[in-house]
């Protein structure tokens, strides 16, 4: 049994060119906590992870679970007070990020690394024309012309295939319907073709067949461009078809990782499975769903050993006193599962009993 | 949009008719009569009194004196003062140009230092800074003018000898000052206590978020994005402000001796010149009712998700 260190956590991505030498975007030991009046809440408690060209990382994991604010890092957009970053590092192509200065990070901002946000409505300013708010990033970033900046604009519309684009380009926000807000979203996103974006639930506001659709696009024009990809949702379903590696986080840390379909055939760690378990089955029609009882820990009280302790249906009392590291995880016979780790003290039960 | 103005324009047609019957009828039931306090002390015998108001008219009805009144309106006569005999139009001409520049001088202060106060507070909202300047502005609101205006003119006209205690009839920028000062302080105080919740609020927003994941510069971000969205609220208040202003100057003007509307209502209540009272309140009214349109329109143009139909 070794213990998996930041880089063995990586599974060899299936679009990533050779020539690249190391992953695109590494995180190691993270750390965050917000001051507030109740005390310290530690949002973030060392997690690592990686991602490389045109691969697609799902970070999955339940509200407070600390998946957004480790993006937030990422991107450095933490409200810092009351947020603070105590240690850790994130590796953009090999320099650590939050070393740089702002100005170094604002270049990175938008250009290399974007964000899509969940609401697209709110994300978006509501007195500013969409054309505008696109075009922003050209005359910002490129010194573009106005003129030159709203024919980027339009360009952009039509690669998300926002219909009459050219008609559109001076509505506002309200007057897109949601699908296409965040088609918007994805847009501004892709603007300056970064080598990552960072998704924070992308289709969570949006209804079943739109998901889809804008999902759809996102992986389209992802594979297109080759960028990687992180993609932060608590939906196990919007996973499944685009996402190359999965992580899960409980309570600010890592609790498993996997290759996705591995993930949902067998999974590895009692909150994977219990997540797994409530999703609806037509076969269990009828039947009571099953849900993880508790709550999410309180992150001012992470509770002793593992944060999943109180809620797991077999937790013993090593559970209560020492935290699992995050191992990797074998065969019965001994074989290495490639990508696979688990911060459980009883992963071998999980997943193999 | 057209249909809008129109509309709205329209609506100033009874508003200034009840305006003004308002205003002629509070005259009316007011006690005392400007025939009789004409004469001051003295006993006048009462059939040269009766024979006077005949002469003015003012022994009709109310409604009629209305009519009278609104028919001179129409054919441009605002109707001429008892006591001094000269016309009502003079007078208005003659003191609106003063009140004009007193409260653009004011109006102009409380917007510019105002929003920077606002500005300067909202961006570290809770913080010593903040609370320092909310302290300020609760000690703006709480002080009445008057107050304010005798101590202005008691430290920086008697004590400091930097501006004259009176304004001369010209009404100089310079001696204006002080004025504007005293006139816009509760205004300023308004102002920057709206722009300051409203740039705290906006702060937090979702889209200040996105326009810094976007790599905007900082300049960018506060200039275009948050000043836009914050400065709506700031606007509604400003526009009925720049009404309120006007016709709050009684006090101020009275204060600094500044020959302005203020002053002329003042004095036209004491010696019950009716004419001259609604005709000048009735000006206003209109410029209230004015300001208030062009601030329902640029509303528009700052926040598209208004639209007028």
């Amino acid at each position: 049994m070794t213990i998996i260190d930041h880089t063995t956590a990586d599974v060899p991505s299936p679009h990533g060119s050779p020539e690249d030498s190391g992953p695109l975007l590494e995180v190691r030991d993270l750390h965050v906590e917000f001051h507030t009046r109740d005390g310290v809440a530690r949002a973030v408690n060392g997690v690592n992870y990686s991602v490389s060209s045109g691969e697609t990382l799902a970070v999955l994991g339940e509200s407070g679970s600390g998946k957004s604010v480790t993006a937030q890092a990422i991107m450095g957009i933490l409200d810092m007070p009351p947020g603070r970053i105590p240690q850790g590092e994130i590796l953009y192509r090999g320099r650590d990020m939050l070393t740089m200065s702002n100005e170094e990070r604002r270049l990175i901002r938008g250009q290399k690394i974007a964000m899509i946000f969940q609401d697209a409505l709110s994300s978006l300013n509501p007195v500013l024309s969409v054309g505008y708010q696109l075009g922003e990033m050209f005359r910002v970033h490129q010194g573009l012309s106005k003129k030159e900046a709203k024919a980027k604009a339009i360009e952009l519309m039509d690669r998300v295939r926002i219909p009459a684009a050219k008609d559109r380009v001076n509505d506002y926000p309200h007057q897109f319907s949601g699908g296409m807000r965040q088609r918007i979203m994805i847009a501004m996103a892709l603007a300056l073709e970064p080598d990552l974006i960072i998704a924070d639930e992308p289709t969570t506001a949006l209804d079943v067949t739109v998901q889809a659709q804008v999902m759809d696009l996102l992986a389209e024009l992802q594979r297109e461009y080759n960028m990687g990809l992180i993609l932060i949702t608590h939906d196990l379903g919007v996973v499944a078809d685009v996402a190359d590696k999965i992580a899960v986080m409980y309570a600010g840390r890592i609790v498993e990782t996997a290759p996705v379909h591995e993930l949902y055939k067998r999974p590895a760690h009692p909150y994977t499975r219990g997540l797994l378990d409530s999703i609806p089955r037509l076969d269990q029609k009828g039947q009571e769903l099953y849900a993880i009882k508790g709550l999410p820990p309180n992150l001012t009280r992470i509770p002793a050993g593992c944060a999943f302790n109180p809620r797991c249906p077999s937790a013993q009392d090593i559970c209560r006193t020492d935290i699992p590291a995050l191992l990797s995880v074998t065969e019965r016979d001994g074989t290495e599962l490639p990508g696979r780790g688990s911060a459980c003290h009883f992963w071998k039960e999980t997943i193999h009993g | 949009m057209g249909r809008y103005v129109a509309r709205r324009l329209l609506q100033m047609i009874p508003v200034f008719i009840g305006s003004t019957l308002l205003v002629f009828s509070m005259m009316y039931a007011l006690p005392g009569d400007p025939v009789r306090a004409l004469a001051g002390e003295q006993t006048v015998d009462p059939a040269q009194i009766a024979a006077m108001k005949k002469d003015l008219g003012l022994d009709l009805p109310l409604w009629h004196q209305y009519w009278n009144y609104m028919v001179g309106l129409f054919q441009g006569d605002f109707g001429t003062q008892i006591a001094s005999g000269r016309p009502v139009a003079d007078i208005i001409s003659e003191a609106f140009p003063i009140t004009v520049r007193l409260t653009l001088f004011a109006f102009t202060f409380t917007v510019l230092v105002g929003i920077s106060i606002g500005v300067f507070a909202g961006m570290k909202a809770d913080t010593l800074r903040d609370r320092g300047l909310l302290i300020l502005t609760l000690l703006l609101i709480s002080v009445p003018s008057f107050v304010l205006g005798f101590l202005g003119q008691y430290f920086f006209a008697f004590q400091l000898g930097w501006v004259n205690p009176n304004v001369s009839g010209e009404a100089n920028w310079n001696e204006l000052f002080l004025p504007a000062v005293v006139l816009g302080s509760l205004s300023l105080a308004y102002v920057a206590r709206l722009t300051r919740t409203s740039i705290a609020e906006n702060l937090r927003s979702d889209y200040m978020r996105t326009a810094v994941a976007k790599g905007l510069p900082r300049r960018r971000i506060i200039g275009v994005h948050l000043m836009r969205n914050s400065m709506i609220p700031v606007v509604t208040f400003l526009g009925t402000d720049l009404g309120a202003l006007m016709g709050g100057a009684v006090v101020t003007e009275g204060i600094f001796n500044v020959k302005g509307v203020g002053y002329n209502i003042f004095d036209a209540l004491r010696h019950r010149e009716g004419a001259t009272v609604v005709g000048i309140v009735t000006l206003i009214v209109v410029v209230y009712l004015v300001s208030s349109l062009l601030v329902d329109l640029l509303y528009a143009v700052l926040d598209p998700r208004i639209r007028y139909a």
